[in-house]
């Protein structure tokens, strides 16, 4: 009963980062309905930067906040510098756009900061949360974190006219502009949200599983799984879809006895695939109607 | 500006633009056929000129362009993504590293072999993507690269692929003791396939079937009410997309002369979506251009800077993006079109 309680848990903790994930990737989404396959690598980059800015000897929460913003800059740029001038290109060059973001990010960071695994420090401390050895304050944390993340999100998006705007922009590009929303611009705002998300992840993570250039790759997957499990039109679906997919991964690695730690990720992956055919729109997401 | 002219200025603008008529005059033909006739003459007689590695590497770029044939097939011309094909390109190839080196099969025996098994798997696989779109067919089959080098490093099955180890192959020779070396015959011997499958996807292509994988592309329900069996055409074209994959598999397990689980991970997958976008979605010839791109451009990048390769890469396929947003066959289309006019002046 306690490793159930315990493998919960810390399902529930990675679960934590991939909602991030997720929810960064369903901000592109909304935008430009692409999934964004170099989110992890911008999230990485983000971390490294925040690694960078603590080696420098700014305070953890001062290169935190410092990080997020420079992730937020950095993520509008991109949409701008990279991105807008493709808007009209065709689907698949639009991936592959991401796929070459993906290999410059990956290489840039090693080349930068190489390829050898570092700590990352946590705020939090590793200490037993409330001495019951079930989970760590960090991993207590990650979900703290994610869940006032959420919340200032959903206060965003439900009360503020900006937030309003996008939502707008999201539903209906045409008749958003037609009432005055600049959408070009809100579309760099979702990609400057997404990139910041993905920094907090980044940097929530980086303790967990060491900082090194190919630390999100894995947890992108996740986060892809959550986000496409949660359905792609719902941030909140996307949000516990990741907390899901953290679930499942941990009790099938401890369960299922042929899985082990190999066959965590196809396991996880197979169980959305399954859940898809039968609900091919996502758990949470609208069935789209369209009119021939 | 008065009412009626912004009236009228939307009227215009919303009216069908004219679709500006490819010049298909006898002009384009005489070329499109000088260029294929060149391009194949070309191809016959490089392995003779250029050095044993080089054949090699062209060996490869063919062996890719097939493949992309194959993802064309089924994201090009039927709309239907996929990141799943290096699976197909791993069973093609371990089709035959096993015949080849636990049954002492021949190697043009393997060939077909894994034309079957791949094209059987494809429709497997095609049968559960039917209820699933878009993004959602990308993380399935996703799902499916994902898995497929675990599952041939799994250890109940080493007896048959070797695990982690994989299997080690001779490179055939060539058959009535012809003058050529292992490489040269791999060439030829991928070439004539290649010819052979692109003669196959061409007339899939501009036959009933193609017109109707066009048709549930651009839109799935007015194709059904077409009468078009979408399923049925769907199911189909995975598993062909599967067998030139396949193929191209087993060339390169031969060539290669080495199968491996880690061979066929995921960045398999998108270095073919890669070469389809940079070839032409939904033109056939541009698999060549695609597979020479995945082939020769990271080794470039390499040589320009080796810390910095993936950065390269990475601006080296930003930059063709955007001078090519739909690929080669935008290139095409456009020499096309200068010849057609030159003609045309004549």
């Amino acid at each position: 009963m306690e490793l159930l309680t315990q493998q919960l848990l810390s399902g529930i903790a990675s679960g934590a980062i991939y909602a991030l994930m997720a929810l960064a990737v369903v901000m592109i989404y909304q935008t430009i309905r692409h999934l964004n396959f170099a989110q992890g690598e911008m999230a990485m980059f983000s971390t490294f930067v925040a690694w960078q800015l603590m080696a420098w000897g700014m305070p953890y929460w001062a290169a935190f906040l410092a990080t997020v913003a420079l992730s937020f800059i950095g993520g509008v740029v991109v949409e701008r510098v990279v991105f807008r001038p493709l808007r009209n290109a065709p689907e698949l060059a639009h991936i592959a756009v991401f796929i070459a973001l993906f290999a410059i990010f990956s290489s840039l960071a090693g080349f930068i900061w190489d390829f050898t695994i570092r700590p990352f420090p946590t705020p939090f401390g590793r200490a037993p949360f409330l001495g019951s050895g079930l989970i760590s304050v960090h991993q207590a944390g990650m979900i703290g974190v994610t869940l006032a993340l959420v919340v200032l999100l959903y206060g965003f998006f439900r009360y503020t006219r900006l937030g309003l705007a996008m939502r707008a922009a999201a539903e209906n590009p045409a008749s958003a502009r037609l009432v005055g929303i600049r959408v070009g611009w809100i579309t760099a705002l979702g990609w400057g949200m997404a990139a910041a998300i993905g920094a907090v992840a980044g940097m929530l993570i980086a303790p967990v599983v060491f900082l090194e250039p190919h630390m999100m790759l894995a947890i992108l997957l996740y986060g892809f799984a959550g986000a496409v499990l949660g359905g792609l039109t719902s941030p909140g679906g996307a949000v516990l879809g990741g907390f899901a997919v953290g679930v499942v991964e941990s009790l099938a690695g401890t369960y299922i006895p042929v899985v082990g730690s190999e066959l965590k990720l196809p396991i996880a992956l197979l169980l959305i695939v399954l859940v898809l055919v039968v609900k091919p729109s996502g758990l949470f997401g609208r069935v789209v109607v369209r009119r021939v | 500006m008065s009412l009626e002219q912004r009236i009228a200025i939307g009227m215009a603008d919303s009216a069908p633009r004219m679709v500006k008529a490819a010049p298909r005059l006898s002009g384009s033909l005489v070329f499109t056929t000088l260029v294929f006739l060149a391009l194949l003459a070309a191809a016959l007689a490089l392995p003779f000129l250029v050095k044993g590695f080089m054949v090699f590497q062209l060996t490869m770029v063919m062996i890719y362009a097939i493949a992309i044939m194959g993802l064309n097939l089924l994201t090009g011309f039927n709309g239907q993504f996929s990141l799943g094909h290096s699976a197909f390109f791993a069973v093609g190839a371990y089709t035959t590293a096993i015949l080849m080196d636990r049954y002492d099969a021949g190697f043009l025996i393997t060939l077909p072999a894994a034309a079957i098994i791949a094209f059987a798997l494809g429709v497997l696989i095609g049968l559960p993507a039917l209820r699933l779109e878009n993004i959602y067919l990308a993380l399935a089959t996703f799902s499916l690269a994902a898995v497929t080098p675990q599952l041939l490093k799994l250890t109940p099955m080493e007896g048959l692929t070797g695990g982690v180890q994989g299997i080690a192959l001779v490179k055939p020779d060539a058959p009535f003791s012809l003058p050529l070396s292992q490489d040269q015959w791999l060439y030829l011997v991928t070439l004539a396939t290649g010819l052979i499958l692109y003669a196959l996807a061409v007339n899939i292509v501009r036959s009933r079937t193609g017109r109707a994988l066009m048709a549930i592309r651009e839109n799935p329900i007015a194709a059904r009410a077409m009468g078009i069996d979408i399923a049925a055409y769907k199911t189909l074209i995975f598993g062909v997309s599967a067998m030139f994959t396949g193929v191209a598999g087993a060339l390169s397990a031969v060539t290669v002369s080495f199968v491996a689980p880690d061979s066929f991970t995921l960045s398999l997958s998108v270095a073919l979506l890669v070469g389809l976008v940079v070839g032409g979605v939904a033109w056939l010839p541009g698999a060549l251009v695609g597979g020479a791109f995945i082939l020769f451009v990271p080794n470039l990048a390499d040589r320009v800077s080796q810390g910095l390769s993936g950065a390269v890469y990475g601006v080296i396929l930003l930059l063709a993006i955007y001078l090519m947003p739909s690929g080669a066959s935008g290139i095409w289309r456009v020499a096309e079109d200068i010849i057609g006019r030159w003609r045309k002046q004549e």
